[in-house]
């Protein structure tokens, strides 16, 4: 990949081969559960997820579960799906770990780029549409469902959300992943505009728990993340520490 | 996802489904059930008033998902057997029987059937109970939800259930559950129907479309 920009997405024609290890042709025309060979050696790997991002009167809180999966197998049990964008903008993402690091890297390059001619940080938007024209012009090769959060000075806390197939949209609530049907009916009640900081993060923890409890792909610990004018503050809760919802 | 191009409308060839949203929940004393009213076949709704909570006998009812055709047939065979049943024994059946009888069928023909009913009601042995079948398994659970509105929910029902709620709480606790997956899933819809049903008796409720709680739409 040397000589190649950082800035511009360049596509393999069979990007998921990057993942996935080389066997015989034989062997994919064989049953998935073929016991020769393990299902994940065969499945892309995939941030199958729940992410939300919440805004409060001064910023936003992002979170994220923290489980990479291959078909049945964990992965990465720890890991870090709310990545720096810039400074003061972070994003959440889901769908597959390849294209959602590949489109990550790139628009930060991009963005970091923009922000040294603009002589200035840049606005949540701008970083928000880098993500949707890489996500739309690419749609058909990229499954990528990504939330931007950030805070810029002129417009304060923001939340875009990107979803698969590249679309755009402000909202001051939004949830991805596969675990986000699970708890689109917690977060429609629980949700009221006007929260403080820390109800956002109780809010976002509990919702984020609700969904790793319903959701196989979702699990690990819970990482938070509030971005404001002061900057990112990070937080992780762990398995053990999730706030509790259970019925029995 | 992807796009398609369609010479005819999918939906008439497509069976008619209950695309659905139901939940059964017990309180102190009785069940309250509750099921939205649309009946799709593919994109089009060819009914949106259905009352998808039948009932099995006085003080049982079921709600039924999945494929209507499938879901309507086990109803009316159970609640035949059920008959039969309760006239052998000289008794009002019990909760736990008719969903056996559910379950039963339900599991031998597991391969030719595709729906799912939630069997709850109120006996004098066992107070309120509810019975999820799906697909041939049979479980007593202090609430149940099914359907594909159901998903939405599943976040809310863990959060927002309590044990010993009253009678009051529990028609809101199914009214809010129902018009949060009704908000969420395009196959539920229409208005909702409630049954509360327990010693004295069934009470069945319709709250029209206008009338459910708002939640903060984005």
């Amino acid at each position: 990949m040397c000589g190649l920009l950082p800035g511009v997405l360049h596509l393999r024609s069979s990007f998921k081969m990057a993942t996935a290890l080389q066997f015989p042709a034989n062997v994919s025309t064989l049953n998935n559960y073929n016991e020769l060979y393990p299902d994940w050696t065969q499945r892309e790997v995939s941030t199958g997820t729940t992410i939300m991002a919440v805004e409060f009167d001064g910023g936003v809180v992002m979170g994220a579960d923290s489980r990479t999966t291959t078909g049945a197998y964990i992965a990465n049990r720890v890991t870090d799906k709310l990545t720096p964008i810039h400074e003061r903008i972070l994003c959440c993402r889901s769908g597959s770990a390849a294209d959602t690091q590949a489109i990550a890297d790139a628009v930060t390059y991009q963005l970091g780029f923009h922000s040294i001619e603009l002589d200035e940080a840049p606005l949540v938007q701008t970083a928000a549409s880098l993500f949707r024209d890489m996500c739309y012009r690419y749609r058909e090769e990229l499954m990528a469902g990504i939330i931007v959060g950030g805070w810029d000075p002129r417009r304060g806390g923001q939340v875009y959300t990107v979803p698969v197939g590249g679309m755009m949209t402000r909202q001051p609530v939004s949830v991805g992943g596969s675990g986000s049907s699970y708890i689109y009916g917690y977060v429609d009640s629980n949700y009221r505009p006007g929260m403080s900081k820390e109800e956002c993060l109780k809010f976002t923890a509990g919702a984020l728990s609700l969904a790793m409890e319903r959701d196989g792909s979702s699990g690990g610990v819970v990482r938070l993340a509030v971005i404001s004018e002061q900057g990112v503050e990070r937080q992780v809760i762990l398995g053990n520490q999730l706030p509790k919802f259970s019925t029995v | 996802m992807s796009e398609e191009m369609f010479p005819e409308p999918e939906w008439l060839s497509e069976e008619v489904k209950t695309g659905t949203t139901i939940i059964a929940v017990t309180f102190d004393g009785g069940v309250v059930l509750g099921s939205d009213s649309r009946v799709s076949a593919g994109e089009a709704v060819v009914n949106r008033v259905m009352n998808k909570l039948s009932p099995l006998h006085d003080k049982i009812y079921c709600a039924l998902s999945g494929s209507a055709a499938d879901a309507q047939t086990i109803a009316e065979i159970v609640n035949y057997q059920l008959d039969v049943h309760s006239i052998e024994v000289e008794d009002d059946p019990l909760v736990c029987s008719a969903a056996t009888l559910v379950k039963n069928i339900s599991y031998k023909y597991k391969e030719e059937l595709s729906a799912h009913l939630i069997v709850a009601g109120w006996d004098r042995k066992k107070g309120g109970q509810v019975y999820a079948t799906l697909s041939g398994l049979l479980t007593s659970q202090p609430f149940a939800i099914g359907g594909s509105g159901s998903f939405y929910i599943n976040g809310f029902v863990d959060a927002e259930y309590r044990k010993n709620m009253t009678k009051r709480e529990c028609q809101e606790f199914v009214v809010n559950a129902l018009t949060l997956a009704m908000g969420r899933d395009g196959s539920s819809g229409g208005v909702a129907y409630v049954v509360t049903i327990d010693k004295d008796g069934a009470e069945e409720k319709c709250v029209l479309g206008n009338e459910l709680p708002k939640f903060f739409d984005e």
